[in-house]
């Protein structure tokens, strides 16, 4: 992890990326993930679903935190790729025979097909404009596989057992298989906008983010850099939407395509600090603290959660780990570098 | 043959409709630069307050709107100069996203206090009668009466912006509020008087809409699309545009309704994303949107 990009003795100083926090985080994130990996093997099964739900969760606010917090992309229509996801496992598995696992990966790679000409729709539309107008292709594509009668109409479909038992045979080994798809997809996705934003685009988008002008000035070219970062986001959110179906075992286009899934993740990522790694990871550690013992208030919780993310963004824009990295100075994944300067040698 | 002359004249009657949504929300754009992401939600909270005036005083839904109309006026006053000017800026995050949440918050208040019910507000003789027109074609009277109140509500706003002193302060803070604010005029309260004038447009569209259909507090979301696609078809900044805008959503609704009923609003949004592909600025555009 120690990543030291250029040493340079004449002039003594060295160009950082990692940070003492950064290096204990890496060996406190290696226990944890080795913890996560054995859990099917000591843990109970209704905790293994909701450790399930909470990466499917993580891993969508990571997407969304990568296509608004860094692409500057505000989406209110990721659901359209979650239901585009899920309906691919269905037809893949049911039609294709694809075995449910490997539906996974080509879910999204279809979702990321198909979000080249929404794009070609929604990229005309700027600003806010673009965040309703990815609502509106949203709400065509759940009206519109309302219509497919083939895929149960309005009312849905389920997984036929045949699909569900060849992943296995017993329910045991299913739930830990869908639990280790589901952690890779969370440390997957979490490696892969890592590794993303450390990378030449990743600089381009930061450098977007932080303003559009200058980056256009210098050499960047915004609109491919955001194309680029929108179909990425399809993908992932497609594979996702796909790993979240196979868990539902049943669809239906407005459970597909529900905003809830964008709503849920956009309060997960302003709560948690919006253009960071680790602002979805706290907002989605907070949304499961929060929604656990208000789950009975039902409504009330949609509340807390809508009052507190709005108070956030008025008073404290940067989120919590915003708050956090600013007081304490801590990045668990640097990705910005950092010059240090040497007073002898 | 008449059939068709039918949906398309009931298509352009709802057309009225959906101005008065796109009235409100081309108004907040135009001077604030923000886009509401409250507004179809607002519109059913205009909706709620009217049942509940007419629950308690026993006053008919048009009656309502002079107790709906200043209680609207004061919500978006205060809405915008307690929440929403605070997030005026640059940055396009904070007000998508305040409004994102208010839009949670208001639509599960309404939930919580009026239950998922299905609600119409009544109005009588009036709901039903129509005007027949030649031998199986008539129009009825209240969409009529809708039509013609987003009629009067665009010809009174275009008079507003061009002809009275609020109009240009509006128009001025709307080029440049910095400027604005050198020549006196208080930016702040301007937005919050623009925010109140939308809620005042906003509170008669959700009246008449009650009457017209059945609303629940879940309902508000379709018609921001509704408001927006008939903002972005007509072209931003033109009046005129939005209620064209508004009346080509309307026709192309019925005329899905009317091929299959699973089809209607999917057609409109297909007319929208066609106009999106061949128009994008609109059909009458005025400002850009930069």
């Amino acid at each position: 992890m120690t990543d030291q990009i250029k040493t340079n003795h004449a002039s003594s100083y060295k160009v950082l990326r990692s940070t003492p926090a950064s290096r204990i985080g890496t060996v406190l994130g290696l226990i944890l993930f080795l913890l996560l990996l054995s859990f099917p093997a000591w843990g109970d099964r209704a905790t293994i679903h909701l450790f399930v739900e909470i990466f499917y969760i993580l891993a969508l606010a990571q997407m969304w935190n990568l296509l608004a917090g860094y692409g500057g992309l505000v989406s209110v229509g990721q659901q359209a790729f979650v239901g585009l996801g899920g309906y691919m496992l269905f037809i893949l598995t049911i039609n294709y025979g694809v075995g449910a696992i490997w539906a996974i990966p080509l879910a999204g790679f279809i979702s990321a097909l198909i979000s080249l000409p929404v794009a070609f729709l929604v990229f005309r539309l700027r600003g806010h404009y673009f965040a309703i107008g990815t609502w509106v292709v949203a709400e065509v594509f759940l009206l519109g596989f309302a219509q497919i009668h083939s895929l149960g109409g309005g009312s849905g479909k389920s997984l036929p057992i045949s699909i569900i038992k060849s992943i296995s045979e017993y329910r045991a080994g299913r739930d830990s298989a869908v639990y280790w798809t589901a952690l890779f997809v969370a440390v997957a996705t979490i490696a892969i906008v890592y590794l993303l934003l450390r990378s030449r685009h990743g600089l381009a988008l930061t450098a977007i983010r932080d303003s559009e002008e200058a980056s256009n000035s210098l050499g960047v070219d915004n609109f491919r850099a955001k194309l680029l970062v929108y179909i990425f986001a399809a993908f992932g959110t497609g594979a996702i939407g796909a790993l979240i179906f196979l868990t539902k075992l049943r669809i239906s286009p407005s459970a597909a395509f529900d905003i809830n899934w964008t709503t849920t993740v956009i309060f997960i990522v302003v709560i948690g600090g919006i253009g960071t790694i680790e602002g979805p990871i706290i907002g989605t550690i907070i949304y499961f603290l929060l929604r656990e013992p208000l789950s009975d208030f039902g409504t009330w919780y949609l509340i807390l959660l809508g009052a507190t993310a709005v108070i956030v963004m008025l008073k404290a824009p940067q989120g919590i780990w915003g708050i956090i990295s600013q007081h304490f100075d801590i990045r668990l994944f640097p990705i910005q570098r950092r010059l240090e300067l040497k007073q002898d040698d | 043959m008449i059939e068709w002359a039918n949906t398309i004249i009931q298509g352009i009657l709802t057309g009225g409709l959906y101005a008065m949504f796109a009235a409100g929300l081309a108004i907040i754009f135009g001077v604030m630069r923000l886009v509401n992401i409250t507004h179809g939600d607002l519109i059913v909270l205009a909706a709620f307050i009217s049942m509940v005036v007419i629950e308690t005083t026993g006053l008919n839904p048009f009656l309502s709107l002079i107790v709906v109309l200043p209680i609207m006026f004061i919500v978006g006053y205060v809405l915008q100069r307690g929440i929403l000017n605070f997030t005026l800026g640059d940055d396009l995050l904070p007000p998508l996203l305040v409004t994102f949440g208010l839009s949670i918050i208001i639509q599960n208040v309404l939930l919580e206090v009026f239950s998922a019910d299905s609600q119409r507000l009544k109005a009588g003789a009036l709901e039903t009668a129509s005007i027949q027109l030649t031998d199986g074609l008539s129009i009825g009277v209240f969409p009529l009466i809708i039509f013609m109140t987003a009629l009067g509500m665009i010809i009174c706003l275009q008079q507003l912006f061009n002809r009275t002193r609020l109009g240009r302060a509006f128009r001025a803070t709307s080029d440049d509020a910095t400027t604005a604010q050198l020549m006196g005029i208080n930016h702040k309260h301007i937005f919050g008087l623009a925010m109140g004038l939308a809620l005042v447009l906003v509170g008669i569209a959700g009246v008449l809409m009650a009457v017209r259909s059945n609303f629940d507090p879940s309902i508000g979301p379709a018609r921001l699309l509704y408001a927006f696609e008939a903002v972005i078809m007509g072209g931003l900044g033109s009046l005129w545009g939005t209620l064209i805008g508004g009346i080509i959503l309307g026709v192309a609704q019925n005329i899905g309704a009317k091929i299959d009923p699973g089809w209607q609003i999917l057609a409109g949004h297909v007319a929208f994303l066609i106009v999106l592909v061949f128009r994008p600025n609109g059909l009458f555009p005025r400002t850009r949107d930069d």
